[in-house]
């Protein structure tokens, strides 16, 4: 007798648990086969060997000393996003607003050079500025947070509407600064360095790399070790297991945002008074959004963030070099980034689902 | 004063319409639970497919056809958008990604593969100058003859080319679809509870598939109509600039209506370039005012959210995946 069973050729369940080294494989292998993608799309383009076009790659990032130190400033401004990005992440709060609030924050820095110029010591200015460019950064995200925390409004398109404010808000006040209408704003005070960062070693970014670095490391004990952390963790995980337990998730979330907002904010700091000494609508360049798909490759650990950013910044160095060399659009880089995200945004579901083929049945 | 009206009117026409795709667009999507962050990106891709084909069409020959001109781009353009759209489908529907982080990267990759191939597609057929491909420009700001003659009235409502036209008709039957059809009844299910549907026998996947390729379809004519009909044929980097996220505002204002997303685009379109119109502006008072379609948009998240009216509400699945088996 046949009893005919209609089993699915593929089942597909849900992982309880995958050991730490096999998911790393199965990411690593991502990675590869991205590259493997990326650099079959540019030899179609170009016709070149494909080793060729690694080799060239790595020349973007470590041909000279600048170039390397580019790359580590590019690096540490991503992840310097991607670390204000993450703790409201963790908290499922989905801040789309990095770009909006890291231009507030450059936005008040750039006001005080402009205003203040040379009228307090240098040191005290700085301190202004720093001050004035958390102070908006937390503005600029508290506005969602407050909306979501009370009325539960929907945070991503909220904080996506308030990075157009934010640009225009800039545009705005260049077109007050710059009366002849040209809507470029020239470096301040490039006579006198008020209100520029330090060089330290001779190195225009060393201050930079080693700010971020520092608040990566405060960052992962925040994370892992403090309460703090541990409460947006619980109102990330479930807001009714955090009700449950006395904690009060509106408080929590008002104050995990606004730590993701001055963060902002400082690499608004970072990148006027410590990089390019003006500001454009442009200043974040994107990284607001990069820096969220850093925070979340790297599943929140700040450590493995360093490791993500770097891979991304030497992604694009290498992408515009290959643009260069061989006359073509800076744009590939964003094509590439593009790949590279896809297989590891893809190669999730292999490390939380596993997949049952249908077995052979018995006779 | 009369004509300056006009002008105006038609001016936030032309400028709500690529905004208009998009938002039908992504409202199909949404409908589905789906937030696609990539429109954006998709709508670079509709622009760069037409402009590739188109490019290749009128470098053939040497008297292109116009309807072939049309044709051509029309299907490239539906394509390529349809694929980025696909990429975001097979993240997010079979491979169950997140999809903000899936449609935020559609979005980079979507503007790189525009500014890439408008930057370096010269380059690669050996060419030099800047792309202008006139004759589908022409074909597409192509308007009925009798509409200059009609005055004031033709001028203002008739003498537009055909895709502004077709975005109004697409909307109404978007909204037909959703809002009278067992197909949309079925989509709305899906958006809302997907176990509900999926118990009720829908299929999910295809219903989700589906309404996202076609919505990513829709939205990559915007594109279209940008590259050919706004700007004759031409491409700048970065030119079609931050309307795919306009395009996602107007989403909200409409409240996930297609109807509504009709006189919303015009209004954000005036929003838009109302500046030009107001006189004795200065530039700073122009960026500012430049400001307010998102000011709105946001105020209109806030008064939804709050008065929790149900129809007013998005999708209550929206930005979740659908996994049968979890609880």
């Amino acid at each position: 007798m046949h009893e005919k069973t209609h089993e699915p050729l593929i089942h597909i369940t849900k992982r309880a648990f995958l050991e730490p080294w096999k998911a790393l494989i199965v990411r690593i292998c991502a990675v590869l086969l991205a590259l493997l993608t990326a650099g079959l799309f540019i030899v179609l383009l170009t016709g070149l060997n494909p080793l060729e076009v690694y080799a060239e790659m790595f020349k973007g990032s470590f041909s000279t000393n600048r170039k390397f130190w580019i790359l580590l400033q590019k690096t540490a401004m991503l992840l310097c996003i991607a670390l204000a990005v993450t703790p409201a992440f963790k908290m499922k709060f989905w801040n789309l607003g990095a770009e909006g609030q890291v231009l507030a924050g450059g936005l008040a820095c750039t006001a005080c050079m402009f205003y203040l110029k040379d009228s307090l010591p240098n040191w005290l200015l700085i301190l202004i500025m720093i001050a004035a460019s958390v102070l908006s950064g937390i503005i600029w995200a508290i506005i969602p947070a407050f909306f979501k925390a009370n009325w539960n409004t929907n945070e991503t398109l909220f904080t996506l509407m308030m990075n157009y404010a934010a640009i225009q808000l800039v545009s705005f006040c260049i077109a007050k600064w710059v009366p002849n209408g040209s809507g470029v704003l020239p470096i301040l005070n490039s006579s006198t360095k008020a209100g520029w960062l330090p060089t330290l070693f001779e190195k225009q970014y060393f201050l930079n790399v080693l700010i971020v670095a520092v608040i990566t490391v405060v960052m992962y004990v925040y994370l892992k070790y403090s309460k703090h952390g541990y409460e947006l963790s619980v109102v990330g995980e479930s807001q009714n297991t955090a009700k449950y337990i006395g904690i009060n998730v509106k408080k929590i979330i008002l104050r995990t945002v606004a730590l993701s907002g001055a963060i902002c904010g400082v690499s608004g700091f970072l990148l006027v008074s410590g990089t390019g000494h003006t500001i454009s609508t442009g200043l974040a360049g994107g990284n607001g959004f990069t820096a969220i798909l850093v925070s979340w490759l790297a599943k929140f650990n700040p450590f493995i963030m360093v490791l993500t950013s770097l891979l991304i910044s030497f992604l694009q160095r290498g992408a515009s070099q290959i643009a260069s060399s061989y006359q073509m659009d800076d744009s590939i880089s964003d094509i590439v980034t593009g790949i590279i995200l896809f297989f590891i945004i893809g190669c999730e579901f292999f490390i939380n689902y596993k997949i049952n083929f249908r077995k052979k049945e018995d006779k | 004063m009369l004509t300056t009206l006009a002008h105006f009117i038609s001016a936030s026409i032309i400028q709500g319409t690529p905004l208009l795709y998009g938002a039908v667009g992504e409202i199909l999507t949404e409908k589905s639970g789906n937030l696609n962050l990539g429109i954006p990106g998709i709508m670079y891709v509709g622009g760069i497919s037409g402009i590739i084909s188109g490019y290749i069409y009128e470098r053939s020959t040497q008297a292109p056809n116009p309807y072939l001109c049309i044709i051509i781009t029309l299907l490239s353009a539906l394509i390529g958008s349809a694929l980025m759209s696909l990429i975001y489908s097979f993240l997010t529907i079979t491979l169950r990604a997140n999809q903000n982080v899936t449609g935020l990267a559609l979005t980079t990759f979507g503007i790189g593969i525009g500014n890439f191939f408008g930057g370096s597609l010269l380059g690669f057929f050996g060419d030099s100058g800047s792309i202008a491909l006139n004759a589908t420009g022409a074909a597409y700001k192509a308007s009925l003859p009798f509409a200059s003659k009609l005055g004031l009235f033709g001028e203002t409502f008739l003498s537009f080319g055909f895709l502004t036209y077709v975005a109004v008709v697409v909307a109404i039957i978007a909204s037909y679809i959703i809002n009278k059809t067992k197909v949309g009844l079925n989509l709305r299910a899906v958006g809302e509870s997907p176990a509900t549907a999926d118990a009720a026998g829908i299929n999910v996947t295809l219903y989700k598939y589906v309404s996202t390729v076609v919505g990513g379809a829709i939205a990559g004519l915007g594109g279209l109509y940008f590259v050919f009909d706004y700007i004759g044929g031409t491409w700048t980097n970065n030119g079609f600039g931050d309307r795919g996220w306009l395009a996602v505002a107007i989403v909200i204002f409409a409240l996930w209506k297609p109807k509504s997303a009709i006189f919303s685009s015009y209004l954000f379109g005036g929003l838009y370039i109302c500046c030009v119109y107001i006189p004795g502006l200065t530039n700073s008072d122009k960026e500012l005012i430049k400001m307010a379609p998102y000011i709105v948009t946001i105020v209109v998240l806030i008064l939804t959210s709050i008065k929790k009216k149900r129809e007013n509400l998005p999708p209550a699945s929206l930005g979740l995946s659908y996994f049968r088996e979890e609880r």
